[in-house]
């Protein structure tokens, strides 16, 4: 049997994610994660802070959020379901690295938490750095 | 003495005793009662999980030797391995006991590898008593190949569950009411397959290449046997294999059963496919199969550990996944 074959019959065999049940998950959590930031925005700018700083507070309660669910160890059982849902958002952002960073806690405080923390999220990180840097040298010279 | 590609073991060397060590979601599976020790939870009274699995390592080693009556002292090697880099939960258990020992890397096909060579040993008068033995841990596991165990991902549904397990086997020349009585070391079969997340499909073809050589070489047929048991090839794995021996004509259905489905309830347990890793096979053996020889449920047994020899690195790298099946034919006496 060539490897064309094989592959034909895994596949078949194979079955696909089940994308009837993942996407209306996603989008139920992802939806709800949002209109819960926009519930804690609305708070923040209760207590008088201007939309910007209410803005980075969202975030950093999000954040926050996502970290306490991570080492509550609910955020892996939550994300099981919402999938997408909790990954996108930037409380999977929070996860990826709270998790790394306990997982390797083992190794050591530097050698096993510092050095891992960034492994799910260095390429979100290199790629949110590199393009902030280039959005600030345009901005500089061209505007 | 080998004919074609099977070894035939003249002294049949003898299955003396067995012990297996599981975690809590194994011991909560179709066959958690058939084990000797359950844990609590998968910690195992360690700090970290590979010293953890390195425990359960020493529980089943233990378990078997007290079983049969002996001490460590009384062992002449002890054969084996597990998932982790350098094998270490293996060489970290045995570093205690003061045994010859021989670390083993055979993926999730070592249980199968451990027991050919040392049967061989047995067979040919260079030890009394052996121990083989096997394992895995799905915590030490997922950080090694995969991603932290709090980190919120979504898995495939061909994806499957490293068990958390190990399994123990005393061969000796004499004595025990199941023997080695054949083996084929497998060739390795490397079908193209690079998702890491159906390693099923990558070994299903080397399972398949391995029973259907030893059928043409002993002339036997699958019927000749109560039970054929591949070791982590779960519900992917185990369909390839059903559906090219119904190509070729080799009657498997009725017969045929895959460790990786056994151990776990995939409908309640959430682990997709089925169960894998070195310790599902070993558990699955010394907690249902040696006992089924034993009691008699069954009288001739084809156990095929089935390995995926793959790295994180070079999975990263492009290449596709080899995958291993060793067979060992066990016989109630």
């Amino acid at each position: 049997m060539s490897n064309d074959e094989y592959k034909k019959l895994y596949e078949g065999l194979s079955p696909g994610s089940p994308g009837y049940k993942n996407i209306p998950f996603a989008f139920l959590t992802g939806g709800g994660l949002c209109a819960l930031a926009q519930l804690i925005k609305n708070l923040w700018l209760g207590t008088g802070l201007e939309e910007t700083a209410a803005s980075a507070m969202t975030s950093v309660s999000m954040i926050g959020l996502g970290v306490l669910l991570t080492a509550l160890g609910l955020f892996g059982k939550i994300a099981r379901v919402a999938g997408a849902g909790t990954l996108v958002p930037i409380t999977g952002f929070a996860n990826s690295i709270s998790s790394a960073a306990l997982e390797f806690k083992s190794e050591g405080f530097i050698t096993g938490t510092c050095v891992k923390m960034f492994t799910i999220a260095g390429p979100v990180l290199v790629f949110g750095i590199s393009a902030s840097v280039l959005y600030g040298l345009i901005l500089y010279f061209l505007l | 003495m080998r004919k074609g590609s099977v070894y035939y073991f003249e002294n049949a060397p003898r299955v003396r005793s067995y012990s297996s060590c599981v975690g809590k979601k194994e011991g909560e599976g179709p066959l958690g009662d058939c084990f000797d020790i359950v844990g609590e939870d998968d910690r195992f009274g360690e700090e970290t999980w590979e010293k953890a699995e390195s425990a359960m390592v020493m529980t089943s080693v233990h378990g078997a030797v007290s079983k049969a009556g002996l001490e460590m002292g009384d062992i002449g090697c002890l054969l084996g391995g597990d998932l982790l880099n350098q094998c270490v939960s293996t060489s970290y258990a045995v570093r205690e006991m003061g045994v010859r020992f021989l670390g083993l890397y055979g993926a999730c096909s070592t249980m199968a590898e451990s027991l050919i060579l040392g049967a061989s040993l047995i067979n040919g008068g260079l030890e009394s008593k052996v121990i083989c033995t096997a394992s895995s841990h799905f915590c030490s596991a997922e950080r090694q190949y995969r991603y932290p165990l709090e980190y919120g991902g979504q898995r495939t549904p061909t994806a499957q569950w490293t068990a958390t397990a190990s399994g123990s086997v005393l061969l000796s020349e004499k004595g025990g009411k199941a023997a080695v009585t054949r083996a084929m070391a497998g060739r390795i079969y490397d079908p193209g397959v690079t998702d890491s997340a159906n390693m099923g499909a990558a070994m299903a073809l080397a399972a398949y290449e391995t029973i259907s050589g030893y059928f043409m070489d002993t002339g036997e047929k699958p019927r000749d046997y109560d039970l054929i048991v591949t070791g982590d090839l779960a519900q992917v794995g185990r369909d390839i294999v059903l559906s090219m021996a119904g190509e070729q004509g080799l009657e498997l259905s009725g017969v045929y059963e895959d460790c990786g489905i056994m151990l776990y309830d995939r409908d309640r347990q959430d682990v997709h496919a089925g169960g894998s890793g070195c310790g599902c096979s070993a558990a699955v053996l010394c907690g249902h199969i040696l006992p089924g020889l034993e009691k008699g449920l069954y009288k001739r047994v084809l156990f095929c550990g089935t390995g995926a020899l793959l790295s994180p690195v070079i999975t990263s790298q492009g290449e596709s996944i080899p995958g291993i099946c060793h067979l060992v034919c066990l016989e109630a006496l």
